[in-house]
Order: structure tokens, then sequence, then C-alpha cells
């Protein structure tokens, strides 16, 4: 355990999760799911609704267990990595708490965990600073925009330097402009900060530009179909130019052919893959 | 009257192009001045409507068959408003050493507000305590709630000599029960209903979301009470606090009468209720006073309500 970059940053073995039911035999959200995902390294959950995708996360998050299988995060188990502190986390909705400012919400988990003020203080400017906040540091969450928001919950996920980012969809209420430039920041972030990031997301493009690996994945049950390498070079590189390169569109029909594939396969189950899928 | 410059107000600003320049209320008065001024608008209408009907309104009342519908216009039924008032300033007897009647009243509303505190007091202290204990167990919540509920159906004056036999076996060491803690007894037995509701309500408030970041940063039950829970309660729990004030009041006036608690409100409006056949202003004095220890209790949770006003932004109109 002495060389850490050995350790992978995310360990999924063999997992599955099954919701039990009332009546009949549950639903199986997750069957047999393994992933591996490295110190750094940018990873995509993609796949229609019913994937299994944010049940994979929630997993990773500790937020449920698994029924089989195991997790570790740093080569500790899902629960310690959570009471360690290992990830820092940022959900579809921001979830800022109303009454604090945004300076205060970002400061939040390092209140919680008992740094000391001025410590807090100057953190919180940083990462204000890092979003590109600085003038609505004493603002409130519901003076801002929807973009806004979602800026200073990456801020606050990323208050106590985590070397993981878990990311349920964090730009899906957002428009589509919004969109771009907060995937644009998330690859200026990620470059800097060197955290891994693991990130759930309905949109092929999104996940083509921020990826190093795309993990598409198929619903009923949920499973692996496959993951694409994404050779578009490190977080540094990547800038607005990438979405009109060749090898972005080369990637891009590459994942859109597998989240369609099933479509072709099994002309019975009509669409079933591709729903809940943009392709734009 | 209000009105009429409030239709005019938007037409002049107009007029004079600045229509846009102020957003708060339609007219440009401040919401909460334009809902005071609604209220006294209200109040206004209220005393019209009382002396239009004794003026117009036949001396003895609407009678359809031998049922009456409405009352008899008598200066001893109905009496005039300033009738009301005037007796405010007369003593109270005709005693040489008779207090005027607004000092009797206002002794009497102040012995009642404070009893009325301290049931508000341990109703919400109660209230708090048990919507607590629902929150935190599944369990206690199916076996408390239905009976929170049920506790509110049982009159008040079946309870009131219950509670004033209990409270007199009450005895240790220098303590004794006394009449007014009874009193405050029951009026927390109607304070606490509304609190336990309302913050069992506010604490379950917080979005799944909010409560999945918690259990993400691993705090206790007690941590995210208090950084999230009872913060998010606050909008749920001022309502509450405020019902709960007022319930307090209400119990404490009818629990003086049924305990015969003298000194309080409850107290003067039976007694002045006997001299309504010769001195029909003298009833209404303390029926003002309940008014007023009503209106200072519930001004004073909005006080409260003013220093947790950052809790509230969510809502539409804070």
């Amino acid at each position: 355990m002495t060389n850490t970059t050995s350790v992978p940053a995310v360990d999924v073995h063999s997992v599955s999760r099954i919701f039990a039911a009332r009546k009949g035999p549950g639903v199986t959200a997750l069957d047999d799911v393994s992933l591996t995902v490295a110190p750094g390294e940018f990873v995509s959950l993609i796949g229609p609704s019913g994937c299994g995708k944010s049940t994979l996360l929630r997993l990773v998050a500790d937020l449920d267990v698994p029924t089989s299988g195991s997790i570790e995060v740093f080569g500790k188990p899902a629960r310690r990595a959570r009471i360690d502190q290992s990830y820092g986390i940022a959900f579809q909705q921001a979830g800022l708490l109303p009454w604090r400012t945004v300076a205060g919400n970002i400061e939040l988990p390092l209140e919680l965990h008992g740094v000391g003020k001025a410590a807090r203080r100057g953190r919180a400017a940083e990462l204000i600073a890092l979003v590109g906040l600085s003038d609505f540091a004493s603002h409130y969450p519901d003076q801002l925009s929807g973009g806004m928001q979602q800026r200073v919950a990456i801020a606050r996920s990323l208050a106590e330097s985590p070397s993981l980012l878990l990311m349920d969809e964090p730009f899906g209420a957002l428009d589509e402009m919004t969109r771009e430039r907060m995937q644009n920041e998330l690859v200026r972030i990620c470059a800097e900060t060197q955290a891994a990031v693991v990130f759930v997301t309905h949109s092929i493009p999104e996940a083509v530009f921020l990826s190093n690996r795309v993990v598409v994945m198929s619903p009923r049950p949920g499973r692996i179909r496959s993951i694409v390498s994404v050779g578009l070079g490190d977080m540094s590189g990547r800038g607005e130019d990438l979405r009109e390169d060749e090898g972005f569109f080369r990637s891009l029909s590459e994942v859109r052919d597998l989240l369609h594939g099933d479509e072709a396969a099994g002309a019975g189950h009509n669409q079933a893959g591709a729903r809940g899928v943009e392709t734009r | 009257m209000p009105t009429t410059s409030e239709q005019a107000a938007p037409l002049t600003r107009g007029a004079l192009g600045v229509a846009k320049a102020r957003q708060p209320g339609r007219s440009g008065v401040h919401p909460r001045l334009r809902g005071g001024l609604f209220g006294l608008a209200g109040l206004a209408l209220l005393a019209l409507i009382w002396e239009l009907y004794k003026t117009l309104g036949p001396v003895d009342g609407v009678v359809i068959g031998t049922l009456t519908v409405l009352p008899r216009t008598s200066d001893l039924a109905m009496p005039h408003l300033w009738v009301m008032f005037e007796r405010l300033f007369e003593p109270v007897t005709g005693a040489a050493s008779a207090l005027p009647l607004w000092q009797a009243v206002l002794a009497g509303s102040l012995f009642t507000l404070g009893i009325a505190a301290v049931g508000w007091l341990v109703g919400v202290t109660v209230g708090l305590a048990l919507a607590l204990l629902m929150q935190r167990f599944r369990l206690a919540e199916s076996m408390i709630l239905p009976w929170i509920i049920l506790s509110q159906t049982v009159p008040l004056i079946a309870i009131a000599p219950l509670v004033r036999r209990w409270g007199a076996q009450i005895q240790f060491g220098e303590f004794t029960w006394e009449s007014w803690m009874s009193v405050a007894m029951i009026a927390s037995y109607l304070a606490f209903f509304p609190v336990s509701i309302g913050a069992l309500r506010g604490l379950a408030s917080p979005d799944a979301n909010h409560v999945d970041l918690m259990h993400c940063y691993a705090i206790g039950w007690w941590k995210t009470l208090w950084r999230l829970r009872l913060p998010a309660s606050v909008g749920y729990l001022l309502p509450a606090l405020r019902l709960a004030a007022v319930s307090a009041v209400v119990g404490s006036v009818v629990a003086e009468v049924s305990i015969g608690l003298r000194g309080g409100i409850g107290r003067l409006i039976v007694e002045y209720a006997g001299a309504a056949g010769n001195d029909p202003g003298k009833p209404w004095a303390p029926i003002f006073g309940s008014i007023l220890v009503g209106l200072v209790a519930a001004g004073f949770v909005g006080l409260i309500g003013l220093f947790l006003r950052r809790f509230r932004r969510g809502e539409v109109s804070a």
C-alpha cells in the first residue's frame, strides 16, 4: 500500500444490485458489473434510463449497498472511503442550502468536519475564484441562475480537495449553451485538481468531450455493454476547438452506435435501448 | 379610503412614465403596509356593518316563524360602538375605590398573557420534543401520532377538573401546585398540537438530495438535525408557533373559567357578562382585552420570525 499510484481510484468488482419488490423477484438494477477507474482518470457512465448508471454511482458513494460484489475506493471499502471523505460529490440538482450564502455553502463540508474559520474562509475564496463567482460570494442561492448554482455545487464538492469526484448528471438541468460552458470549465478544473472523476450523463457529446473513457451501459438488467477509450489527449489540452475535432466525431459515432446497438440486434424491443439518451 | 388611492396610483405613475421603476406590489406601496391598510379597512367595514344594522335593522330582530335569524337592535343587545369605548374609561363599579374599567381589564389581560406564555413555552417544548422523537424513530411516529391527533378531540372542560385534581396531589418540599399552573397546563395542551405536527412536517421537509449529501459528509443524526433539518423546518414551524400562541391564549381564557381562577380575562368575561342587563358596554371590555392578548401573542411570534428571516429565503413571500 506504499505506492498509492498503483491503487485504483475506484474498483468495482462483479457488483449486482437487486431492488426488492413487494411481489415477484425484484428489479435487477445492476448485474455483475466490474469497472476500474485509475487515479486522475475521467470516466463517464452513459446509457438509457434504467441502465443503472446512477445506481452504480450511488453504490460507489456508499449511498446504497450492493446486493453482491465489492466496491473499493482508493483501496478502502466504499463505506470507509465515505467516512474518510475520500470523494466529493455533485448531483443533478445543485442542492445548495437556501439559508447559506455561496461562501457558506462551499464552507459547509469544511465546517462539518471541524476546519477552523480562517482556513475555511481561505479555501472558500480560492474555490469561488476557481469557478469564477468571486463577485457573488455573499449572494444567496435564490439570487443565482441554475448554472451558477451548479458551479457552487461543484466548488463545494472540491472543498476538501478529494482525489475522486462523483458527479450524477450535474449539467442535466442546464440549457445547452450553459452546459457547454460548464463542460469547458470542468475540463479546466479537472486539469488543475488532478482528481479522478466518475461522471453520469445522458448526453453523448458531453461524455465524449469530457472523458478518457466512456462506459456504455444497457438496461434491464443493468450491464456494461462496452467501454470506449476516447483518445483526445489529456485534460490540460482540451479546449473548445476539440468539439470540431475529427477524433471527437469518430468517438461520438462509436458511442452512438453502441447505444443504439440493441435496436438493430433485437428489433422486437423497439427502441428500448435508445430511450432517454440525447444524441444532440 | 385606501382603495381609491390604490387605483389612482398606477395611473398617475403610468402617465409620468415611471411604471417600471418599482417592483414590490403593483401599487408601489410596500406589501406589508398594504396588508396592514387592508386589515384596518376590514375592521372599519365591520364597525360600519354593526352600526348600519343597528340603525336600519328592526328593533326585535329578524324573525322567521319562531326563529330569530338576526339579533335585536336595542341598546341592550347591541350597544353603540362608542358606548363600548366610553365605558372603558368609567370606573368598574359604583364603589369609590373602583379602578377605571380599562385598568382592570389590562391587569386581567397581563395576568392571562403571563399564564398563556408559560403554557406556550411548555407546549412548544413538548411539541418539539415529540416531533424530534417521531422524526428519529419511525416506530415512535406510528405509535404517537394517532394519539396526538386524538388528544385534540377531548373537550377542554372535560380535562380541566382532572388536571386540577391531579395538580392538587402534587407536592414536594416547598413546591405546591397552584391553580394558575393548571390553567397553564391546559393552555399547553392546546399549544403543543400544532407545534408537534408542524415541526414533524418541517423536519421531514429537506430534499432527498440534501439528506444524501449529509450522509456523504458522514455526519450523525444530531449534526444533520442542527445543520439541515431544523433550519429547513423554520418555514413550517413559524405558522405552527403562531397557531400555538393563539391556542394558548384561548386555552388560558377557557381554562380560567373552568378551573375558576380569579384575576384573568376569562374570569372577567364571566363576571362582566352578568352586568349586560343594565350596563351593556361593560361585557365588551374583557372581550377587547382577550383580542389584545391574542394580538400580542401573535405579534411576539412575528418577532421571532423576523430574527429567523434568513431561513425562510425559499418561501415565495417571506
